[in-house]
């Protein structure tokens, strides 16, 4: 069994990074200021979301541009029964992944059975993203256009149960959520599952002569990114304490979820975590710096962000990752786009 | 309402449909020649809106006139785009692409907002506000011509591909490529030549819809969705279907717009594309395969 | 012979948009027997092979395996029924390891992770490419790929292993390599195999029975020696003149 840490064993450089690392995110709060805090918990919430759709692109082969859709799903349904019945986020987000859940495998049996691939898969997410988008700026229930919003008591008492707090509550419970899905993708790549998935992105018709019931480990790639996507989705909404149809299900947010994966190197598995650290703050920095200059231009972050993706995709496919870890003297399949 | 009205109202739609076709029109022949997904379709869409736009704001220039010089400008940026950036990616995998020019329509959206914030714009000719009158029906101007000259350019492009030497090439490239490269044709400047018309289509449908509808910078996503519906409605990569879909959706548009919220027209449009994806993904045109 | 066929094929017929591309096609293969599939090209062969396969079911006919129905499965469902393939144009999972690739086969038969591997690592060194395990199956020359392909069908444990044109590509001595190890493994563990070929040097090594298609026929079927001078035979490879 070769797992990260074999990995890891293999290259001491990269091991003691991830040490400093994740010593460097567990005191955060104690050192830095709000704003810089909530750059590092931005960054890893994209690292979140970023992974779990790498779980259905990456690995399984299946390109979603509608991921938004799973994200506004999964807050909606949280914040609703939050506000309206007062129900624990943690109640919540199973009523929220169910939705999320159920959404994806309409998707997915809708192309599978069809044999609907690529760009119509594609364009299916996508669609179906913004007939929800639309449903939701028309849904009375949930504020429609004008917003629905998580009541703001405090900032000071942390009631996890409840998902109200500080700033750092927030940050650790994120922190947890993207270090435990890193360790849940770890097990799951290197699983049956994790084997099947990819023989399906490299060649459908191979791994169905091998045995593999390619409809099925589709759908389930499809629903477990979609449900992990939809806690992301209760995470934010709980943290931004607001939900707009556009911002929860615009296409602009599905593109940003798929960036850092792709920057960082898709169907890797630090990948989205890299790339997120890369585009997040970059663009952070690139805003402030736009900002002391007293230029505020909308756009700017995004423009910056098509760029960076244009130079990937042109000169390193296989993202930023296989490069860094070749570097760092990681060989083998992780190195490997 | 009464019938003259909703009448009035669905042939506004049909011709509308028929800019939106000559717009659909450019991404199936993209697809149909090079097989290459054009996914920043709307955005380039967008590009031509605001051109006409400012050639009429500044230089006084209906949209129906300075459509060549638009057209003209954006076959040549197609071109461009084809040889500098699409071309290396032909051989890649279909994810590359889409994300290759999922990045180009990044750049455009965010390029166009930076250039010229997000209010909407409109262009606002002398017969804006007239219409011609058979009986009782009402007819806009503006939606007439636009239809009209959306009809001209496509059946130009349509002419084109049949009666050419360099149009017949290209349709060699789309049915066999291997023959078209034994025969000795110049392969990659026909797809240049084919990704810079397909832009020129937009240019030319972007002018006219100028006319038909406010731009916004973030139009862009809108209107990529809409020609992709367009061409799965009509099969994707054939020409008759972009048209007949661009009609159908115009008509399905006005019929939203009648029945339920106007603002829930669009959803109209993807529930749509969602049905036929499920039931005919060939399209409602296309031949099953 | 007096065993019941492990695979009886049973007048199945495919069209494609009105042409007849199989019709009527009945072929049995017995346990441990190799039964060697050929014809020119465009006789069928494939097309038999992915009816057998579960590409796609026959507009007719049947197809029993060990006894039992299998018409109209899919593929992955008669992979799971002991029927393990190649593809004429080899299909390695290009981003994986070669061991990877192995491994992926061999979790047909069990979930566990590590005994795939080990199961692989076994199957690597049978096929010559142990060596190999850990590079890129992309990187592997088209022979190596060839055995890539027949060690991962094998992987599956099949009890029947269908064989599209693996020799074609190969030199001759490559060639006899792998007759050798389709001859063990047909000695050792019984292995069962029809396979599609054109190198008669391999056919006629390998193949203890022969059936020949011709525009979607079956024209005739026997003892390798008895197959290649029937006339049929030769005036379907050659045509009507040189007979």
């Amino acid at each position: 069994m070769r797992g990260v840490g074999a990995v890891l064993r293999g290259a001491p450089r990269a091991a003691t990074g991830l040490a400093v690392l994740g010593a460097a995110l567990l005191v955060a709060p104690l050192l830095v200021d709000d704003y810089l805090l909530s750059v590092i918990l931005i960054t890893l919430y994209f690292a979140f979301v970023g992974q779990a759709w790498n779980l259905m692109m990456g690995y399984a082969g299946q390109l979603s541009l509608g991921h938004a859709l799973y994200v506004g799903l999964g807050g909606y349904a949280a914040a609703a029964f939050f506000v309206h019945f007062g129900l624990t986020p943690w109640a919540g987000m199973v009523i929220g992944i169910l939705v999320a859940a159920a959404f994806a495998a309409g998707i997915g049996l809708l192309a599978f059975r069809f044999g609907i691939g690529g760009v119509y898969f594609a364009l299916l997410t996508i669609a179906v993203a913004e007939f929800t988008r639309i449903l939701f700026e028309h849904f009375e229930w949930v504020g429609a256009t004008g917003g629905f919003f998580l009541p703001v008591e405090n900032r000071e008492i942390n009631d996890l149960l409840m998902l109200r707090g500080s700033p750092a509550m927030f940050y650790y419970v994120i922190l947890a959520m993207t270090v435990g899905l890193f360790l849940a993708n770890v097990a799951l790549i290197r699983s049956r599952m994790g084997y099947y998935w990819m023989a399906i992105r490299e060649d459908q018709d191979a791994a169905q002569a091998l045995g593999i019931n390619t409809f099925r480990y589709k759908m389930m790639a499809v629903v477990l990114s979609a449900s992990l996507t939809a806690l992301g989705g209760v995470f934010l909404a709980f943290y931004n304490n607001n939900l707009f149809p556009i911002d929860a299900f615009g296409i602009h947010r599905s593109i940003e979820i798929i960036l850092a994966p792709i920057i960082g190197g898709l169907g890797t598995l630090f990948g989205p975590i890299l790339g997120a650290f890369i585009l997040t703050p970059l663009g952070e920095v690139l805003t402030w710096a736009l900002d002391q200059l007293g230029v505020q231009m909308a756009g700017v972050k995004h423009l910056f962000y098509g760029l960076v993706l244009l130079v990937i995709i042109r000169s390193l496919p296989g993202g930023v990752w296989p490069w860094f870890a070749r570097r760092l003297g990681i060989e083998g399949p992780e190195a490997r786009p | 309402m009464t019938w003259d009205t909703v009448a009035s109202i669905l042939i506004g739609g049909a011709l509308t449909g028929l800019v939106y076709s000559l717009m659909a029109l450019g991404l199936s022949v993209i697809f149909g020649v090079i097989r290459v997904v054009n996914f920043a379709h709307g955005e380039m869409m967008t590009l031509a809106m605001f051109a006409g736009v400012f050639l009429f704001t500044g230089g006084g220039l209906d949209p129906i006139l300075s459509l060549p010089i638009v057209a003209g400008t954006l076959f040549i940026l197609g071109y461009a785009l084809q040889r500098r950036l699409v071309e290396p990616f032909i051989a890649r995998p279909e994810h590359e692409q889409f994300i290759l020019l999922l990045a180009v329509a990044i750049l455009l959206v965010n390029g166009l907002l930076l250039a010229f914030g997000p209010d909407a714009r409109s262009v606002t000719v002398d017969y804006a506000f007239d219409s011609f009158e058979l009986g009782p029906i009402f007819i806009d101007k503006v939606k007439a011509y636009a239809a009209g000259v959306g009809v001209l350019v496509a059946a130009g492009l349509l002419m084109f591909f049949r009666y050419t030497r360099t149009g017949k090439a290209i349709r060699a490239c789309s049915d066999n490529l291997m023959g078209a490269q034994v025969v000795g044709l110049n392969i990659r400047r026909l797809y240049a030549l084919t990704f810079g018309l397909g832009v020129a289509c937009v240019g030319a449908a972007g002018c006219l819809l100028s006319l038909l509808v406010d731009v916004t910078p973030m139009l862009g996503p809108e209107l990529t969705l809409l020609a992709f519906v367009i061409v799965i409605i009509g099969g994707l990569g054939s020409m008759m279907g972009a048209l007949l879909g661009g009609i159908v959706v115009g008509l399905s548009e006005a019929l939203a717009g009648l029945l339920i919220v106007p603002s829930m027209k669009s959803m109209f449009s993807f529930g749509l594309l969602i049905l036929i994806l499920a039931f005919r993904p060939q399209g409602l045109f296309g031949k099953r395969t | 012979m007096t065993d019941a066929p492990l695979l009886d094929v049973r007048l199945i017929s495919k069209s494609f948009r009105g042409l007849r591309a199989v019709s009527q096609v009945s072929l049995a293969v017995r346990p441990g027997e190799i039964v060697g599939l050929i014809g020119p090209n465009g006789a069928g062969k494939t097309t038999t092979f992915n009816m057998i396969a579960g590409v796609f079911p026959p507009d007719e006919g049947e197809i029993r395996f060990d006894g039992a129905d299998i018409t109209g499965l899919r593929a992955d469902q008669v992979c799971h029924a002991g029927i393990g393939r190649t593809f004429q144009l080899v299909k390695p999972f290009y981003g994986l390891s070669v061991e990877d690739n192995v491994l992926i086969g061999a979790l047909r038969a069990t979930r566990d992770v590590d005994a795939a591997r080990a199961a692989a690592v076994d199957l690597l060194d049978r096929f010559g490419l142990a060596d190999r395990r850990h590079q890129a199956a992309g990187a592997l020359t088209l022979p190596d790929r060839k055995r890539l392909e027949v060690a991962r069908a094998m992987a599956t444990r099949p009890r029947l292993l269908l064989l599209d044109e693996v020799m074609a590509g190969l030199r001759p001595g490559e060639t006899d390599e792998m007759v050798q190890v389709f001859q063990t493994l047909n000695r050792e563990t019984g292995l069962t195999i029809l396979m599609i070929e054109h190198v008669m040097r391999a056919v006629m090594a390998l193949s203890q029975h022969i059936v020949v298609l011709n525009y979607g026929e079956r024209i005739a079927e026997g003892e390798p020696e008895q197959v290649v001078r029937d006339p049929k035979v030769l005036e379907s490879y050659l045509g009507e003149e040189a007979v």
